[in-house]
């Protein structure tokens, strides 16, 4: 069944945490060349899902595929993920916040020589080229040599993301990475979106902002409380019943909360 | 802007908070050449500075890595006392230097190795093991010799004696030569390498170095094993300048040393510091004595001026750090 458009496909996948039940039944596929929103209120189960993905902890049950191939659940791990060229971006783990450009870039994989010595010129100038060429990065004022202190939250994002690219990956995660930023510094993110897209990779984009995830994802596939509640192609929904269908989620959880 | 330009130094980088120690250091030579000129214009005094301060600065080096990755490091003191007897021990019943020499530094090595294994494998905060470990050291030391001086005049002949503390020229103390050519190798491995790189980063953000690929639990022994090995050497320095070992001579070394790597810009929050700023912060600090002694105003002063100096030093750098975010 599974075909080679799929680069991951996730089937039937259960997660419990002692006695609470994080995912029910879920299947999840991300196409070649496609960018997936993945679109939930908080506690969703959103995370979990991209977690299991990411080979963070493996599921209780269920079968995973990438490249239509099938995947062993317990010997799947994060070093696998980047084995299989998929990459997660989380917000706030991102980068090191002192440290220059060009060392966030290739930190645990630097070009060095047999003594463990970096090529600093020349991670300097890769920085330089995946900022231009991978992210268009547009920064005023911004080098190789600058710290990752001085960028905006967008920049990071970007920044993660070239890396992430740069290291030939070919599904990129991002988790909820507009979720501190200005509505200038989205638009930056999504450009960014727009980049892995154009360079013919996947993505699987995480939010709780349907606005944001309109405008650069192909499919969309909201999860609520451990379920996956419905999957649209862009064609088949406008922003505003997507909005609704969220809203409407939301209420039906406080709801419940309430009572 | 471009990266050439971008070696205008501003307030705010990296390179100013280094002019920022060594101004602080010509401002105090310039206060003592004014107050005390027979001694400070005089080079001798300088050349003392030279036997005296590559004691402390060694294992300030270690301390400065320690430091960097937002750990800390108490029991170096210890580490030296215990691995200074290990050495004037074995040298006194064997009469090998070398014997000696190797095992003080593997002293140093286990001793760093178990602060190591503390932290990164127990997860025990480092100040505190660290605590512990440096009273454990001390004690051992203070046992194993029964607290009696232990003296190696038969040294002084020996080609270690001449290699580590002779006098290059009759004149320049070769424990110098050694602490900054230790100094030059760490800054290259600090800034050039990818131990040094995955120290800033655990210092940094321990959950990215992680997420990145650093191996948080291993460098960190390591740096702990590199703090040990370096007070270590340190004692072999300090036992062959003094031709004696004396059980309680670590903890005078604690907060000078500390000191040295605050002053010379190190961050308490980890991730940034320079190898260079602790070797100009250890001169300020083993300037300091001499300084006041030789102005004239009496030791008691000593203490005052060396915490007046600490705290210009942190305010002008939390200045600087403010300024730059």
């Amino acid at each position: 069944m599974n075909n080679s458009k799929n680069l991951v496909e996730m089937k039937n996948i259960h997660m419990c945490f002692g006695k609470v039940v994080a995912l029910k039944n879920v299947d999840f596929k991300v196409g070649e060349n496609e960018i997936v929103g993945l679109i939930g209120d908080n506690g969703a189960g959103k995370s979990t899902l991209i977690k299991i993905l990411s080979g963070v902890f493996p599921p209780t049950s269920g079968e995973m595929y990438i490249r239509g191939k099938k995947i062993s659940n317990r010997g799947y791990s994060v070093r696998k993920a980047h084995e299989y060229e998929i990459e997660t971006v989380y917000q706030e783990k991102a980068l090191g916040e002192k440290q220059s450009l060009w060392r966030n870039i290739f930190i645990g994989r630097q070009i060095s020589n047999f003594f463990g010595f970096i090529n600093v010129k020349k991670e300097k100038e890769e920085t330089e080229r995946i900022m231009k060429e991978l992210i268009g990065f547009r920064g005023v004022g911004v080098s190789a040599d600058s710290r990752v202190g001085k960028l905006s939250g967008g920049e990071r994002q970007g920044i993660a993301i070239g890396r992430a690219m740069y290291f030939n990956a070919n599904l990129i995660i991002l988790d909820e990475p507009t979720a501190a930023l200005s509505t200038k510094e989205v638009t930056k993110v999504l450009n960014f979106i727009r980049k892995i897209k154009e360079s013919g990779r996947s993505c699987i984009y995480i939010t709780h902002h349907i606005s944001d995830t309109y405008s650069v994802s192909d499919r969309f596939v909201f999860i609520d409380r451990g379920e996956i509640i419905g999957e649209y192609r862009k064609n088949e929904i406008s922003m505003e019943e997507l909005t609704e269908k969220l809203l409407m989620v939301s209420a039906r959880d406080s709801g419940k909360g309430d009572n | 802007m471009n990266i050439k330009n971008n070696k205008i130094s501003l307030p705010g980088s990296r390179s100013f908070r280094t002019y920022a120690v060594v101004l602080v250091y010509i401002v105090l030579m310039g206060i003592f050449m004014i107050t005390a000129p027979r001694a400070f214009l005089d080079y001798k005094i300088y050349m003392a500075f030279l036997s005296t301060v590559p004691i402390s600065l060694v294992m300030a080096l270690g301390l400065t890595f320690v430091i960097i990755a937002g750990e800390i490091d108490l029991s170096f003191c210890s580490v030296m006392a215990f691995s200074g007897f290990i050495f004037t021990y074995i040298f006194i019943n064997t009469g090998s230097t070398i014997l000696a020499f190797i095992a003080s530094l593997a002293a140093g090595a286990v001793a760093g190795f178990i602060n190591g294994i503390i932290v990164a494998k127990v997860k025990v905060p480092s100040i505190i093991a660290t605590l512990g470990t440096q009273f454990f050291w001390a004690g051992l030391a203070v046992v194993l010799s029964s607290g009696r001086s232990l003296i190696i005049n038969e040294i002084r002949p020996s080609l270690l004696y001449k290699i580590f503390v002779g006098r290059i020229g009759g004149i320049v103390p070769a424990q110098a030569i050694w602490a900054f050519g230790i100094a030059i190798i760490l800054s290259f491995i600090l800034n050039k390498h990818r131990f040094g790189e995955s120290v800033m980063f655990i210092g940094d953000n321990r959950e990215t170095a992680r997420m990145m690929g650093v191996n948080v639990d291993k460098t960190l022994i390591q740096i702990f094993m590199l703090s040990g090995v370096l007070a270590a050497f340190s004692s072999v320095l300090l036992a062959c300048e003094m031709v004696t070992w004396w059980s309680t001579q670590g903890p005078g070394y604690l907060l000078i040393t500390i000191a040295a790597v605050f002053i010379g810009g190190t961050s308490i929050y980890g991730g940034e510091g320079t190898i260079f700023g602790t070797v100009v912060g250890a001169f300020i600090i083993g300037s300091i004595t001499a300084g006041i002694v030789a102005s004239g105003v009496g030791g008691f002063w000593t203490q005052l001026v060396v915490g007046l100096v600490l705290l210009s030093a942190v305010f002008i750098n939390t200045f600087i750090s403010k300024r730059r975010t």
